[in-house]
């Protein structure tokens, strides 16, 4: 922790290009041992390729690596992992049909000697499995199923696998995405541990909060480059934030062009009474009005996309009514949803949002025509002329609207479909994290829509892990917290209120 | 050049071609169209005559295929229907020497068109709403299916004698077989439905990404229902004009190794089998190009056993074609023979 | 931590109950079932199955499929009837066979792994190769005479109470013990289940994939061969049309067992018994007498169905439990 600590990896003026991207230019990183070291950046930086670079996956193109003192070059990450260096990754998952003994020890299975049968020593298998668990803190039962495990004990596994073989640098990349309050300290205890044994840790986050429990150090990449390197206790959240976008947020006056939501007494356009969900939604109730931008805050894992699944009859909820103009629904697929009126903009666009392979022009008339059903056919022209408008309005860069939306970026990916739903006219627009991993310049543009969309008198539901943008457009911002209601907000509500909501009041 | 090289259709159009030119080459006879006892004649002729019943069933096929599923029952729904007709036609032959049919055909017809359409009915609900992977849930009609034909038939040949039924398989319109009438009136319903409604669109937005086409609001479980069902009836009318075609039904041998074939024809055509994009015009080649190479090997005096060899060439060179990684491979090689 | 393993071993349990349930039933119906022979035939008769069936387990336990083995079979009959007609030594020829089935298998593999290809398809083609080959050797059945092989076939193992085993079935089961062992004692094995359990994961957590993936289509094509070896045993002949169809009982049998087709979940003692009971389903029908030979067809069909209904619902159960 000290600044005195051994240096464990010392990566020097890494650089590494592909096509079309200059993805490292130049990056320097220095773990030391017992240190928690943070690397901090926004999408693009550079992160996941310096992380890839280090574990084996690419080849740096030029640079230096030195562990302990010796130059390496990992050339896969079970070579890496020989060497000393394992990583945790978001999508790193145990295997669910084995035993977590076997999971720890896949690969490296103890064996009977030829005289007694050989094969592998399952006695010995458990017993180094629950000496490793042990040693870190962890009490499981190694012969239960991996998959019969709740998340955060399968992530605690999954370190635990990490660091099985002697592993001097442990990357922990995003590992609390999906963990509630309670599992987060559980895995920090265990970072800690590993701290004190001496392990050098590299973790990623984009949680603020979290690398300034944790972490002693942070390196800062933007945009590929090397910004600096800082000790926690001497920069601030605003300065990270300025080092990582690299100029003062600009904050836009609160609330300026959005007329003040509906008229009280009106009967709520979308109403969810009692709804929940086992293990992912405690009952609740929620109501939005025509006109109004409804905000929902919490951490993630708080069931802010789950009660936005629910209401669009994405999933199945176990209880609880739906009930658009007062009057009760049998809503149960989203394509009655969208009978109704409503549209859903989903989270993760690549995987629920576009279909790659069809044109933006197919893409944008996709929910309109699905609203229209089989017979009432759009027509080619129809449909051109609504993807030139929308292309027009919403900014969308594409070469064509003949592209397919696969190649569009990100952000232009999102805008089309944001215009999808925009398409429909919907009376109540579900939109979820709209905003993630788009550039600033479009991320005002996507908000002043938004503004527009309420002001024509859509009801807006807006979730986004950003409290100030939450904050900042809102008329009225729900607080969830552990999959359960903490309460709600009034217009002009500070961060800091939504701040302490989600922590919950008994927290000190 | 390159646009036309680009074309979906241009390899297994230049693939059929190369097939013909080859045939014509060792056999000149080969191309020849004659005009005989009042209908078109010749070696052309007899392959559209023949591939018209795997045309159907591939049609079935791709947009199954299409949706990311997989129908490997379409040959015992083929058995069943041929069943279930020639059962309802009757084997009766008559004293006088004139055939009548037990039902009146179109029942004959209907009834064995509907129980196809319930068959592939059967395969999309267990798809569909038992949430089986598609190859499981129609391995078990095709296991099952056949059992039901042969109990239909009693493991016997039922031999028809109606002569209206033999139109199907064996009769002229115009000069042109029957089945190939059938098989593009087919193709042109199924043309007309997926350019003038929405269902080309949904059925590219559900093999594309099913989750996507869900959140959008596409009725997918709906469509996916109706796509097997057709695949079903496809598989029905084929096997009408089969059974129709030699005049009986085999239960133990109609339609044995046509989902291969079926499957072959799609992936010829060009239509990958992770789904998404699909083209009706590159099936019918493929199955063109399937009955081309049948009747050439025939036609070359080479033993008919070698089809099937021919048959596995042809699908490892599709397959690898259509993969990345492969294309990768060659790329590379290419590059370093040439530096 | 009993009851946990309990529920891993539920579906190989409904498959050992439906057996002995099926074995009572005949037992009461009819006479002369309940001998020893009557259950040792069970054996005998699908031992090339058995062993076809074991390789098919590890394919689809590592999340993939064969469709090629009803071919191979047919094939290693054919080049068994035909080098033996040329003369060879019946033991070299045996050894031969089983090279070429597991070179056969590993070809496949290789395919399946370098390019990504889907296995459905590669198999598939296989499947068409293979036969091809069949008939390109010869059209027609050839009988095999070698003496050696006609011993073998003959031969019978008294194993008590007045029944036999042939050498089939001898090997058969040898086959099913080498695979249990290799299953759950072997890294191979365990990589197997972990490919079956998240191809990426298994590769994120640096294990062998490439190679196994490679390595149980060589083990599917070798047990292939064997399987043809030993139908040669029972048939005594080569003949193109063997086996046909084959390749689904064997996925029958290996579903029946309880592993599922998503991969990662089974036992091989699954398999063994999901042959049994194919078996005892045709042992059924014949001893009624009154039933034709499809039912058989229709009766696999709706086991096949309910098993597969049975694994959707016990997938389920375990993921809303996790």
């Amino acid at each position: 922790m000290a600044d005195g600590a051994p240096i464990v990896l010392e990566a020097r003026d890494i650089t590494r290009a592909f096509p079309g991207v200059q993805a490292l230019g130049g990056v320097d990183l220095v773990l030391r041992a017992g240190e928690v070291h943070a690397l901090m950046g926004q999408n693009g930086a550079g992160k996941s390729t310096l992380i890839k670079v280090l574990t084996g996956v690419h080849a740096p193109d030029g640079g230096t690596i030195k562990l302990l003192g010796r130059g390496i070059a990992p050339h896969s990450p079970v070579h890496a992992q020989e060497l000393g260096i394992s990583a945790v990754h978001q999508e790193s998952h145990l295997l669910p049909n084995l035993s977590v003994a076997e999971n720890i020890c896949a690969g490296r299975y103890p064996r009977r000697p030829w005289t007694r049968g050989g094969g592998i020593d399952w006695t010995e298998t458990h017993r180094r499995a629950r000496e490793l668990l042990a040693g870190l803190g962890i009490d499981l039962d190694v012969t239960q199923l991996a998959g019969g495990l709740p998340a955060a004990l399968q992530q605690l596994a999954t370190v635990a696998r990490a660091v099985a073989t002697d592993a001097r640098v442990l990357i922990l990349d995003e590992p609390t995405s999906s963990l509630d309050t309670d599992e987060v300290q559980a895995l920090f205890a265990l970072i800690r541990r590993l701290r004190d044994q001496g392990v050098a840790i590299l973790f990623v986050t984009h949680f603020l909060d979290q690398v300034y429990e944790i972490c002693d150090r942070m390196t800062v990449l933007r945009n590929g480059k090397f910004v600096g390197e800082y000790a926690c206790a001497k920069l601030d959240a605003r300065g990270l934030i300025a080092a990582m976008v690299g100029r003062e947020l600009v904050h836009a006056a609160k609330g300026t062009e959005h007329a003040v939501g509906a008229e009280p007494g009106t009967p709520a356009v979308l109403a969810a009474r009692n709804i929940s969900r086992r293990g992912q939604l405690k009952p609740m109730d929620i109501e939005l009005h025509g006109g109004e931008i409804l905000g929902l805050a919490g951490l993630l894992g708080s069931g802010r996309t789950e009660l936005a699944r629910l209401l669009f009859a994405l999933d199945t909820r176990d209880s609880g009514d739906i009930l658009v103009d007062g009057k009760h629904t049998d809503l149960d697929k989203p394509a009655d949803a969208l009978g109704l009126g409503l549209g859903f903009c989903p989270e993760d666009r690549k995987h629920s949002g576009i279909v790659a392979d069809l044109s933006v022009r197919e893409n944008i008339a996709l929910a309109l025509q699905a609203r229209m059903g089989l017979r009432k056919f759009l027509g080619l022209a129809e449909q051109r002329a609504l993807a030139e408008k929308m292309v027009a309005a919403l900014g969308i860069k594409t070469a064509s609207i003949e592209t397919p939306i696969g190649q569009l970026s990100g952000g232009n990916q999102q805008k089309a479909i944001i215009a999808r739903w925009l398409a429909t006219q919907p009376r109540v627009l579900i939109l979820d994290e709209p905003t993630r991993g788009i550039d600033i310049a479009a991320k005002q543009e996507l908000m002043n829509e938004i503004l527009e969309l309420a002001n024509g008198g859509t009801a807006v539901l807006f979730i986004s892990a950003e409290i100030e943008e939450v904050v900042r457009v809102s008329d009225r911002i729900m607080v969830l917290r552990d999959r359960c209601k903490a309460g709600e907000l009034p217009r002009g509500a500070e961060e800091d209120a939504v701040f302490s909501m989600i922590a919950g009041g008994s927290r000190a | 050049m390159t646009r036309v090289t680009q074309h979906a259709l241009f390899w297994p159009a230049t693939t059929l071609a190369l097939l013909l030119v080859v045939s014509a080459i060792f056999n000149p006879a080969f191309l020849s169209i004659a005009w005989r006892d009042g209908h078109l004649y010749g070696n052309l002729v007899d392959i559209l005559n023949r591939a018209a019943p795997l045309m159907v069933v591939s049609l079935g096929m791709t947009l199954v295929i299409a949706v990311r599923g997989l129908d490997i029952s379409v040959g015992a729904v083929v058995a069943i229907a041929a069943a279930v007709a020639a059962l309802m036609i009757g084997g009766s032959f008559s004293a006088s020497g004139n055939a009548a049919s037990e039902h009146p055909l179109w029942m004959a017809l209907g009834t064995a068109l509907a129980a196809a359409a319930a068959c592939g009915l059967w395969n999309g609900l267990l798809v569909v709403k038992a949430g089986m992977q598609p190859i499981v849930a129609t391995l078990i009609l095709m296991v099952a299916g056949r059992g039901i034909a042969q109990l239909l038939t009693g493991g016997q040949i039922i031999t028809v004698y109606y002569p209206p039924f033999f139109t199907l398989g064996n009769g002229y319109l115009l000069g042109v077989p029957v089945a190939l009438w059938i098989a593009v009136a087919l193709w042109g319903v199924l043309h007309l439905a997926l350019a003038r409604t929405a269902l080309g669109l949904f059925i590219r937005a559900i093999g594309g990404n099913p989750e996507a086409a869900r959140v959008a609001g596409i009725r997918a479980a709906s469509i996916t229902l109706c796509v097997y069902t057709f695949c079903g009836l496809a598989a029905g009318v084929a096997g009408l004009i089969i059974s129709s075609n030699v005049k009986s039904a085999d239960a133990n041998n109609a339609g044995q190794l046509l989902e291969l074939d079926a499957i072959l024809a799609v992936t010829l055509g060009g239509t990958a089998l992770t789904g998404g994009r699909f083209t009706l015009a590159g099936t019918v080649i493929g199955a063109l190009i399937i009955q081309t190479l049948t009747s050439m090997i025939y036609s070359l005096g080479v033993p008919p056993e070698v089809n099937l060899v021919v048959k596995a060439a042809l699908v490892f060179a599709v397959m690898l074609l259509q993969s990345a990684e492969f294309r990768g491979l060659v790329l590379r090689v290419a590059r370093s023979a040439r530096a | 931590m009993n009851w946990r393993m309990n529920r891993r071993l539920l579906p190989l349990g409904i498959t050992i109950l439906l057996f002995v349930g099926m074995a009572a039933f005949g037992a009461i119906r009819y006479d002369g079932f309940l001998s020893p022979q009557v259950f040792l035939n069970l054996l005998i008769d699908n031992a090339f199955l058995c062993v076809v069936a074991v390789g098919m387990t590890f394919v689809i336990l590592s999340g993939g499929i064969d469709l090629s083995v009803g071919a191979v079979i047919a094939l290693t009959t054919m080049i068994s009837a035909a080098l033996l007609d040329a003369g060879w030594n019946p033991y070299a020829a045996i050894g031969l066979v089983l090279v070429l089935g597991a070179a056969f298998g590993a070809l496949q593999g290789l395919l399946i792994q370098q390019f990504n290809l889907a296995p459905f398809i590669v198999t598939l083609a296989g499947m068409f190769l293979a036969r091809g080959c069949c008939y390109l050797i010869s059209t027609e059945s050839i009988p095999i005479n070698d003496p050696t092989y006609a011993a073998i076939a003959q031969a019978r193992i008294p194993v008590g109470f007045d029944s036999s085993l042939t050498i089939g079935a001898l090997i058969a089961l040898a086959v099913v013990l080498a695979a249990m062992r290799v299953a759950h004692a072997t890294e191979f094995g365990r990589t197997v289940y972990a490919i079956g359990g998240g191809e990426s994961s298994a590769r994120l957590m640096g294990l062998s994939v490439a190679s196994t993936k490679v390595g149980v289509y060589l083990l599917s094509g070798l047990c292939a061969a064997l399987g043809g070896v030993v139908m040669t045993f029972y048939m005594l002949s080569g003949y193109s049309l063997h086996a046909v169809g084959l390749e689904l009982d064997a996925i029958a049998a290996v579903v029946i067992g309880g592993t599922l087709l998503s991969g990662g979940v089974g036992y091989v003692a699954g398999t063994l018994f999901g042959v049994l009971i194919l078996g005892i389903i045709q042992t059924l029908i014949a001893f009624d007498g009154t039933l034709s030979s499809w039912w058989t067809k229709i009766v696999v069909g709706v086991l096949l169905l309910l098993f597969c209904l049975l694994q959707r619902l016990f997938e389920g159960r375990t993921r809303k439990a996790a």
